[in-house]
């Protein structure tokens, strides 16, 4: 895979080269573009993805795109305000939304286990379909392996965005991404499934089921000596039955796999990737900005989201301090004392932010950035999107 | 800094914090954002104290012990990183680390458990290795709960390898620590027989014994500490021991009750600020007072829906033990910081 072609490399917006003041991310332009069709957002957890990827979605709605949003695990909340908060895996309108631009937004929330039962139905015959979903082994993949989640997001994304292009009921599709342990995971989730259908092991422990007694080689016979003695011969009776079943789909999975990953490729496809200002959520984002441009992923930009709001005015922390310290010695309970504090404290945090954020563009100088300051409070209505979304916007 | 310690950790020592001295595997969760590993990595130098040897592990192939601890990444291997928190009254430990990777953790267990010779060659050479440590579902996990298992009751099996006082974990997310640590749940209709199945139910005994703790990190906002709440039930359900929840990155506490009403209300003495400024010299103009005003109003509101998760999380029943924000960031220095705190509050 590495030598594709680049369809499109860099922001979209243009770039002030040799400052670390990064160029700005023009985010209602990339909505607007009707040559958007998906956004992805993606970053480690917990620094508001699923918030961003709302936000992102109602925005194009209300600005007059017909927009579907698929979210992984949102507040419950918001999830509940969104009217999506039943898991039927099929996106649903969302009411509120003002449509007087002629947009549309339907959300929907991954069921991820029923994602895969639905591809194993809609690939095999209803018998083997059903030994295939009665198996121990598919209840634990479908259910608990890292890197499911993963992987249906981007085959439910793939449907979607398929039943869109036949039937024209959506013309922008916004993705989150699931909570992965590390965000690469789920560019890495379609490659793993792809590496697992063509290993050796499969190949192994199809063999015997295949038949050609040729393929009992002595190596063979020792590594499956070997996994008897370690895992029980019914483990591995299990194991064998499940790929047997599983053997008819793995074509038609791979070439789902590859379709996927073809289709984030696209340029009509923009990643946008949203960060925390801090240090470890910042690196995750760093190494995902490379690895998107090792793939010939096209990057939209970076959000850097709850960002501290700057003090206001001249006084530096340094020199808050000392006077607190000072109005403190006269009157423990100073109430002037404890707001030179409060305005030292924010100048550190913003400081510290603005010197993380600054390292990043010094390595990444072209990726384009919009900073999105914390909200007192968590979102969990449309009201909060859309505060939200203007703040995306630059306003 | 000295202020903030007392404000945040002079909270008397709980009762239940007191009676567990007898823990040996303290495990430490938290959702993506709210500083687990600091905490786990504050909790390990907090517990290296009077000698005490501590084994701090991580197993979720980030590094984040090497950049915490300022040290080359750590390879598969039990290597001492920093001296304990010394007490008043005696001589620091060690803190130890490891990253545990679910393949050499395999391989470790084959070499340790199964003389397996030509054929655990033969298992990588056929790519069984990478398949159960990727793929097989839930493998990856027995694999890594085993290696930590290992850690905490050594046995003869592996000669010379140290003993330690206590080991913390740097475990996954709050979202999946429950299905992590029931590695049998995880196992269940795979392997009902066999080694495998019995090696988990071993690991079980310990995670379900009161020598194991689940602690878990959270910050005073309202997901973080839904998902601690839901994480605690889901720990309950299947009776893995709940151990303290660590609020981190508490807000200053620079403004008494009076004063934030007041902030918020936009009621605060403007003339009088002003006066208290001139007084001690800072040169103000309308703007300053303007921003002062306006980040008084400001924490004021964050601090309200701080109190309000506070009382939730109060409503879970567990030992509660707080840490101040750093609004600097984190360093090697600020770990020794929060370790205090955590001692203070009676935790390590």
């Amino acid at each position: 895979m590495a030598s594709r072609p680049r369809s499109r490399t860099g922001p979209r917006t243009t770039g002030s080269p040799g400052t670390h003041e990064p160029p700005v991310l023009d985010v209602d332009a990339l909505l607007d573009d009707p040559g958007t069709g998906i956004v992805v957002c993606t970053g480690s957890g917990g620094v508001g993805k699923t918030t961003t990827s709302a936000a992102l979605a109602l925005r194009a709605a209300e600005r007059g795109r017909k927009v579907v949003v698929l979210t992984i695990d949102p507040a419950r909340r918001l999830a509940q305000s969104m009217g999506i908060e039943e898991l039927d895996n099929t996106p649903r309108p969302v009411q509120g939304v003002d449509t007087a631009a002629g947009g549309r937004l339907d959300a929907m929330m991954l069921d991820m286990k029923r994602t895969f039962d639905e591809v194993v139905l809609s690939q095999a015959t209803p018998e083997k379909a059903r030994q295939i979903l009665e198996n121990p082994f598919y209840v634990a993949l479908s259910s608990s392996f890292a890197g499911t989640q993963e992987y249906m997001a981007m085959e439910k994304l793939g449907q979607i965005h398929r039943a869109a292009q036949a039937d024209g009921s959506y013309d922008l599709i916004v993705v989150d991404t699931p909570p992965s342990r590390s965000a690469l995971d789920f560019l890495d989730a379609p490659e793993r499934l792809s590496s697992f259908l063509d290993g050796r092991f499969i190949r192994l422990l199809l063999a015997p089921a295949r038949g050609p007694a040729r393929m009992m080689t002595a190596g063979l016979s020792l590594v499956t000596g070997a996994l008897t003695k370690v895992l029980g011969a019914q483990v591995l009776r299990d194991m064998q039955t499940f790929v047997t079943a599983f053997d008819t789909l793995f074509g038609g999975f791979r070439a789902r796999a590859e379709k996927t990953f073809a289709l984030l490729q696209n340029e009509r496809t923009a990643f946008v990737v949203v960060a925390a200002p801090e240090p470890d959520a910042l690196r995750e984002a760093a190494y995902f900005v490379d690895r998107l441009s090792e793939d010939a992923m096209p990057l939209a930009g970076l959000v850097v989201n709850r960002a501290s709001p700057s003090p206001t005015g001249a006084l530096s922390a340094d020199e808050a301090m000392a006077a607190a310290s000072r109005l403190r010695d006269a009157d423990p309970s100073s109430l002037t004392a404890g707001l030179l504090r409060l305005h030292a404290d924010r100048s550190r945090l913003v400081e510290r932010e603005a010197r993380l954020r600054s390292r990043f563009t010094a390595a990444h100088p072209d990726v384009a950035t919009t900073v999105v300051p914390a909200l007192a409070g968590d979102v969990h209505d449309l009201e909060g999107l859309r505060q939200v979304g203007a703040l995306l916007a630059g306003g | 800094m000295s202020t903030r310690k007392q404000e945040f950790g002079a909270r008397a020592p709980s009762a239940a914090a007191s009676a567990w001295s007898h823990v040996r595997l303290h495990v430490v969760t938290g959702k993506g954002g709210t500083g687990k590993s600091t905490v786990a990595a504050a909790l390990a130098l907090a517990l290296a104290s009077h000698g005490r040897n501590v084994l701090l592990c991580e197993v979720e192939g980030r590094q984040g012990i090497a950049r915490m601890f300022d040290v080359d990444p750590l390879p598969y291997e039990e290597r001492r990183i920093a001296s304990g928190l010394p007490r008043a009254d005696g001589l620091p430990g060690h803190v130890h680390a490891l990253h545990i990777d679910p393949e050499s953790a395999l391989m470790e267990y084959l070499a340790m458990y199964y003389k397996l010779g030509r054929a655990g060659r033969a298992l990588d050479r056929f790519g069984v290795i990478e398949f159960a440590t990727t793929i097989a579902p839930g493998v990856r996990d027995v694999l890594l709960t085993g290696k930590v298992f290992e850690a905490v009751q050594r046995n003869s099996r592996n000669k010379g390898a140290t003993r330690y006082d206590a080991v913390v974990l740097d475990a996954p997310p709050t979202g999946r620590i429950a299905q992590f640590l029931n590695v049998n749940g995880e196992l269940a209709g795979l392997a009902k027989v066999g080694p495998i199945k019995s090696q988990a139910d071993t690991v079980m005994t310990l995670f379900r014994s009161p020598r194991t703790l689940v602690h878990l990190v959270t910050v005073l906002e309202e997901m973080p500490v839904q998902e601690t709440a839901d994480g605690i039930a889901e720990l309950r359900s299947v009776g893995l021991p709940i151990g303290g929840v660590v609020v981190n990155m508490v807000r200053p506490r620079d403004l008494a009750a009076a004063d934030l009403a007041a902030a918020r209300a936009g009621t605060l003495d403007r003339a009088r600020v002003a006066a208290d400024l001139e007084s001690v010299g800072v040169a103000h103009d309308p703007a300053l007072l303007d921003g002062l005003l306006a980040e008084a109003a400001d924490h004021a509101e964050r601090r309200a829906l701080e109190d309000a998760q506070r009382e939730v999380v109060q409503g879970l029943g567990v030992p509660i033990f707080e840490l101040a924000r750093e609004p600097a960031g984190i360093d090697l220095g600020s770990l020794y910081d929060l370790a205090a705190e955590l001692r203070e509050g009676g935790l390590g």
